[in-house]
């Protein structure tokens, strides 16, 4: 039994640990059991690794040693603090980040892997070549969608002329390159590749508008496992390989499910560009009068209601108004109210991104329902109130074939007997579509910041609360 | 500017056109708010309640004499002389049938402002209280009717035997009819309802009745909300329908009011045909009745024991509830006339709801108003659909589509299997091995994910990111390598590697902790 054989044993262990981490992780009741499992996982791997490491180590035990030391405690105090301060709100920004960590490791790896390779192989010449690029890509990628997400880059897509066009060229050429590669060997053609994937990384999420961030996170949590798996291959490392491939497969199918939740094709999100013919075609046209409510009705409609369904979007979390949300749920429960929420499943700029604000705010998980789950009850719902969400309420995404949300599956707000809509102003949602839902008759409106407003039927629902008692 | 609540003049009436909330909502508006002494009394809203909401408390000259006045019932000869000769009367008036009022109030040079002429589009439907007085109407039909009877509403198996559930049958499927239909099913009865509109009996049903269909009674798509008047083939077969329902009926309510005339649907001959001890309860009755015995204002007993209620009073008997409705209709009225909120009254008459109402302005008479003609009916309901053959030809089109879809697929998916079969026979076993190991990780990748609860997407999403940190291993492998530039790259992507190992695992972890179970 060699040093070789017992880390190759333990990888093996660490695999199925990883495996099973993922499948816990399906469901409420074993989630903290798979993320054990996960962390126990990578415990394994990395004492293995870091054994390995030190006996194939070409300079001195203790250089290497304080080397990997030094990268633990980086990696730990910039990784605890992070994780620990994090908003919740601001989840998004975080793993888009993380994501461009894994990325940027990719490339690096990839540059080593072909410094320190003693013979010129064709396939782990593909294979450094393949992991630099996915790398590269998933490195700037991450990073637009970060700056996308916190805001500080503006969301509307980027649409270069002929945008399709640079996305293949970008691509044919890097094929080239690798013909290059592989006929000289020479690091020259990769490094002009890098900068090409740089480029085309930055292109690809550039172009996606906004309101498709939660598609475009979880490919790029996708792109990030594809890395992995390539760097895997070249340095011929089975758990690599396994790992990467089960983050690549578990992002490109949540990936997928994400747009079948919106009817859109997969293909189509990718290339970018949502949102823009929309806001010229029917953007403008108000479609009616609208009828404003003020928080003190709605507080009494609450307290009168039999049954609510509470339906957030993005506006709740950019409120952050989910902890007064709790509280009224919390009151009206107490009164015995029926209240649950329905969330779509784009709703806010990550998948789930709406259960773990509510989750945060302490809304027991079991009230929260998806949208097949609840779509059916809204006709027997007394009041729905739509909280910083617009483009997944839209009825014209049933109703209107020129939509150009039509086909979308959309909560269906407007069957239920009154519908309270929490809006800034009037403008129309991410999609650039106006909103019918608005101007219908059992909707009224409820103007000003969703915080506020939410905080201040809390004070109404508190004092008639207090009153019965 | 001044609102003037006085007490109503018609006998008996004990409704009252502002309640102490909604006086608090004038006020917000900018008004002045005066209420006449003992003006809520009967509707149970004391002086002390209108006190507090911030009213001053008058006698009916003053009341009267405010710059608006706001009543339920339209004002008497001795009131008009008491308004002021610029004012603004808000009340119920049915100028269609009252031209000496119109006349009248038009000579005093008043602003008259009728609540029953609001036009039935969507947007004026705050302040119609045509459909608030409809729906009190409506329940308030089923109580008395439950009063008559002589049984439950509700079918009961108790040990004392059974009793079966009253039949109600309920004609017209207004606001009236619907507050009707669900007051009686709600009450556990079975209630079946008929209205010539056939677009009705969706709503019929999501209020628990059952729609009598008669296709030869029943009648095209309204294109006002409003039924029309039938032709006569319709009125025979409509006759046969309420004579048969009628016979098996405990309840019968009507509530056919076609533009202030009651048409008549139950004649003598079919009260003769009813039980004994069945009842009718005809809403209509103030324009004369529906039923050919009523009397209005009244409730009497036939021969053969049918009992036929004919009150004309119907919402003044609730007067609690009517008058909080009331109230909140003329304050949205209120609103709609002060769009400063500055308590200052701007009337427009460009705006067809505003114009729809006056019925004197300036001492002209302006009643009737220019027609509004808009739908009350769902405009998608009229357009008709893809008929079957074209519906036929898009399945079968969409078909072709999927199988040329396929076809293309499966020659995709041949020409992967044999490039990758050509590149595989290149590579050494080694790396074969590798694939295979890559390719049955991604299928178990596939069938883990598959099910995942949506709500955990976000966590997956974290703890994937952290497992894809496992490239550090990579990295920490070349980090002892001699060359001191592979060294410091390993170092950097080692580092970068391990951030995303700690905060992914443990921001999983935290998020994971938040969820919680309803205890």
């Amino acid at each position: 039994m060699t040093l070789t054989s017992l880390a190759q044993a333990t990888y093996v262990v660490a695999a199925v640990l990883f495996v099973l981490s993922l499948a816990g992780l399906s469901k409420q009741e074993t989630a903290r059991r798979g993320n054990m499992l996960g962390m126990v996982g990578m415990g394994l791997a990395l004492v293995a690794t870091v054994i390995l490491a030190l006996d194939v180590s070409e300079r001195s035990l203790w250089v290497t040693a304080l080397l990997i030391a030094m990268v633990f405690a980086i990696g730990a105090s910039i990784g605890i603090w992070r994780a620990r301060t994090v908003e919740m709100t601001q989840m998004p920004e975080l793993i888009a980040m993380l994501h461009s960590f894994v990325g940027a490791a990719a490339v690096l790896v990839g540059f080593n892997s072909h410094l320190t390779a003693t013979h010129a192989d064709a396939v782990h010449q593909i294979e450094v070549f393949l992991g630099i690029f996915i790398g590269a890509v998933t490195l700037t990628g991450s990073v637009v969608a970060f700056l996308k997400l916190s805001a500080r880059m503006k969301s509307s897509p980027l649409t270069l002329p002929g945008r399709n066009w640079l996305n293949l060229g970008a691509i044919v050429v890097s094929l080239v390159l690798m013909g290059v590669y592989m006929a000289t060997g020479s690091i020259v053609p990769v490094l002009i590749m890098t900068v090409i994937a740089l480029a085309l990384g930055f292109h690809l999420v550039a172009a996606i508008g906004g309101g498709d961030m939660p598609v475009v996170v979880s490919m790029l949590n996708s792109y990030s496992g594809w890395a992995a798996a390539a760097a895997g291959l070249m340095l011929s490392n089975d758990l690599l390989i396994v790992t990467g491939a089960l983050v690549g497969s578990s992002g490109a199918i949540l990936s997928y499910l994400m747009c079948k939740a919106m009817n859109r094709a997969f293909i189509s999100v990718i290339l970018g560009g949502f949102g823009t013919e929309a806001s010229s075609s029917s953007s403008g046209a108000e479609q009616g009068e609208h009828r404003e409510v003020q928080a003190a009705d709605v507080a009494e409609m609450l307290t009168d209601a039999k049954s609510v369904v509470i339906v957030p979007g993005y506006g709740m979390a950019v409120a952050k108004a989910q902890y007064p949300v709790a509280e009224i749920v919390e009151h009206l429960r107490a009164q015995g109210v029926e209240v649950r929420f329905g969330v779509h499943p784009v709703a806010g700029r990550l998948p789930g991104h709406m259960n773990v604000l509510l989750a945060e705010a302490k809304v027991p998980y079991d009230i929260v329902l998806e949208m097949d789950e609840i779509n059916d009850d809204f006709p027997e719902t007394d009041v729905v109130l739509v909280i910083g969400a617009n483009d997944v309420v839209n009825p014209s995404a049933l109703e209107d074939p020129g939509s150009p949300l039509a086909g979308m599956p959309v909560l269906e707000v407007w069957k239920a007997k009154q519908c309270i809509v929490f809006k800034r102003s009037m403008a129309t949602g991410y999609a650039g579509v106006q909103n019918p839902l608005f101007f219908r008759e059992n909707s009224a409106m409820l103007f000003g910041d969703a915080k506020a407003k939410v905080e201040e039927i809390l004070t109404e629902v508190r004092t008639k609360a207090g009153a019965s008692a | 500017m001044k609102i003037g609540v006085p007490a109503e003049t018609r006998r008996g009436e004990r409704l009252v056109a502002a309640s102490p909330d909604s006086v608090a909502k004038l006020i917000k508006l900018g008004y002045e708010v005066v209420v006449q002494e003992g003006a809520g009394t009967a509707a149970s809203f004391l002086d002390e309640q209108y006190l507090e909401a911030g009213a001053t408390m008058v006698d009916a000259a003053e009341a009267w004499g405010a710059d608006v006045v706001t009543c339920v019932n339209a004002p008497g000869a001795a009131q008009i002389k008491l308004l002021a000769k610029d004012a603004t009367l808000i009340s119920t008036m049915a100028p269609q049938s009252n031209e000496k009022l119109v006349a009248s109030l038009a000579k005093k040079g008043v602003t008259a402002l009728a609540l029953d002429a609001v036009p039935r589009i969507s947007r004026a439907q705050a302040i119609d209280v045509l459909s608030t007085m409809s729906n009190v109407a409506g329940y308030r039909a089923v109580i008395e009717a439950a009063e008559s009877y002589g049984g439950m509403f509700t079918g009961q198996v108790t040990a004392a035997g059974k009793t079966k559930p009253a039949t109600v049958f309920i004609i017209g499927a207004g606001v009236a009819g619907l507050a009707a239909i669900g007051a009686a099913s709600s009450l556990g009865a079975q209630v079946r309802a008929f209205d010539v509109r056939p677009e009705v009996a969706e709503q019929i049903g999501s209020m628990g009745g059952e729609f009598v269909v008669a296709p030869e009674a029943q009648q095209e798509i309204s294109a006002d909300g409003y039924a029309k008047p039938l032709t006569e083939e319709q009125q025979a077969a409509a006759m046969d329908v309420y004579a048969r329902e009628a016979a098996n009926a405990d309840v019968v309510i009507t509530t056919a009011l076609v533009r202030g005339s009651a048409p008549t649907t139950i004649t003598a001959a079919m009260v003769e045909s009813m039980k004994p001890g069945s009842v009718v309860v005809d809403l209509a009755a103030s324009g004369g009745g529906n039923c050919e015995l009523t009397v209005p204002g009244k409730t009497i007993t036939t021969d053969n024991g049918v009992t036929i209620v004919g009150w004309t009073d119907l919402t003044s008997r609730m007067p609690r509830h009517t008058s909080t409705l009331l109230g909140t209709n003329i304050v949205h009225l209120m609103a709609l006339l002060t769009p400063e909120k500055d308590g200052h009254l701007v009337l427009d008459l460009e705006d067809v709801v505003q114009r729809g109402m006056t019925v004197a302005h300036q001492g002209e008479i302006m009643w009737p108003p220019p027609p509004v003609s808009v739908s009350a009916a769902p405009a998608s309901a009229a357009v008709a659909g893809p008929s079957e053959e074209e519906l036929a030809e898009q399945a079968r089109v969409a078909a072709e589509e999927e199988q040329r879809k396929t076809q293309r697929r499966n020659i995709m998916y041949g020409i992967g299997a044999v490039a990758s079969l050509l590149l595989l026979s290149f590579a050494d076993s080694a790396t074969v091995q590798h694939l295979t190991v890559f390719a049955l990780a991604v299928i178990v990748g596939f069938y883990v994910i598959s099910n995942v609860k949506h709500s955990l997407h976000t966590p997956l999403m974290s703890q994937t990111n952290a497992i894809s940190g496992i490239i550090l291993v990579g990295a920490l492998l070349q980090i002892g390598s001699a060359d001191t530039l592979v060294s410091t790259l390993a170092f950097i992507a080692a580092a970068v590697a391990s951030i995303n190992i700690f905060g992914g695992f443990l921001v999983t972890y935290r998020m994971l902790g938040m969820f919680r179970k309803d205890a």
